[in-house]
């Protein structure tokens, strides 16, 4: 009985997880076609999500930019959610920052390429209905 | 269950431990940073409910269970988190058998009388509103202990 006594102790010490459950089961029951939670499902939850803030800030900050001042940025965030496809999930809520001026003018490229391509399908169209006249 | 939108934010006191441990000793965190993953964390466990909800469903069944959540693990293509999280599931399998055991012995050693001491303690943490579910989680654990 001592043992279980000591090992109760050191438990208790060092707790297994750190965020608290209570706010993680909000958040869960905050989806609307979850029903119930069983507990050991929700330590897990909370336990995955402290090892995905370890690992997202540790990735962010290998490949980030700050790393030469020692620093956490949030455009390292912004970049891993953009180019990581574990992390792409993210992109909605962890979106690059650009300067306004920087937005109009890809606006203005992406118009120009567009009508470029309403062109090359037209030149395809024609392509396709050539080959088909070879194979008839 | 209507709930405040600052009730789906984790505890930044928290999150910005768990950061610091993470990285190098003197690593400064952007409070912008702090909050982006804090953001990130919250859209996490909401992503991880609704894949595990998908495969509670898969098997018929009502209540999200550990394998659960195991298997959207995987299916989120965070495979490195299953042994770290197994060990944990085992940890916290071993502490719940201690509490177990512990409480019988109080009860051998006080009386009768400790015995709904006890069964308010473990219910004071949840919502009254939860009760029903949580006899069900109660019956889904022992579930799980017989299993082992």
């Amino acid at each position: 009985m001592a043992d279980v006594a000591v090992g109760k102790d050191k438990c208790g010490e060092q707790r297994l997880v750190s965020l608290p459950l209570s706010r993680i089961r909000v958040i869960m029951k905050s989806s609307p076609e979850v029903s119930s939670i069983n507990q050991e499902a929700l330590v897990l939850t909370a336990k995955a999500t402290e090892l995905f803030v370890q690992y997202l800030a540790t990735c962010s900050y290998r490949h980030g930019d700050g790393k030469a001042k020692k620093a956490l940025t949030y455009s390292d965030l912004a970049s891993m959610a953009e180019e990581s496809e574990t992390f792409q999930f993210l992109s909605d809520i962890l979106p690059k920052k650009i300067l306004a001026s920087k937005y109009l003018k890809m606006l203005k490229e992406k118009r120009e390429e567009e009508e470029e391509n309403d062109n090359d399908g037209i030149d395809q169209d024609e392509a396709l209905s050539y080959t088909k006249k070879e194979v008839l | 269950m209507a709930e405040r939108p600052e009730d789906l934010n984790l505890p930044n006191a928290v999150i910005t431990r768990i950061i610091k441990e993470a990285l190098p000793d003197g690593v400064n965190i952007s409070k912008e940073a702090r909050s982006a993953i804090s953001r990130a964390a919250s859209v996490f466990v909401l992503y991880a409910t609704s894949c595990a909800n998908n495969f509670a469903m898969k098997g018929k069944r009502k209540t999200l269970n550990a394998s659960d959540v195991l298997s959207a693990m995987e299916e989120m293509e965070f495979q490195r988190f299953v042994t770290p999280l197994k060990e944990a599931l085992e940890a916290y399998r071993r502490e719940q058998k201690g509490k177990k055991e512990a409480s019988e012995q109080k009860k051998k050693d006080k009386d009768r009388r400790a015995d709904s001491d006890e069964h308010d303690k473990s219910r004071d943490e949840d919502n009254d509103e939860d009760e029903e579910r949580l006899e069900e989680e109660e019956e889904q654990n022992e579930e799980d202990e017989v299993d082992n």
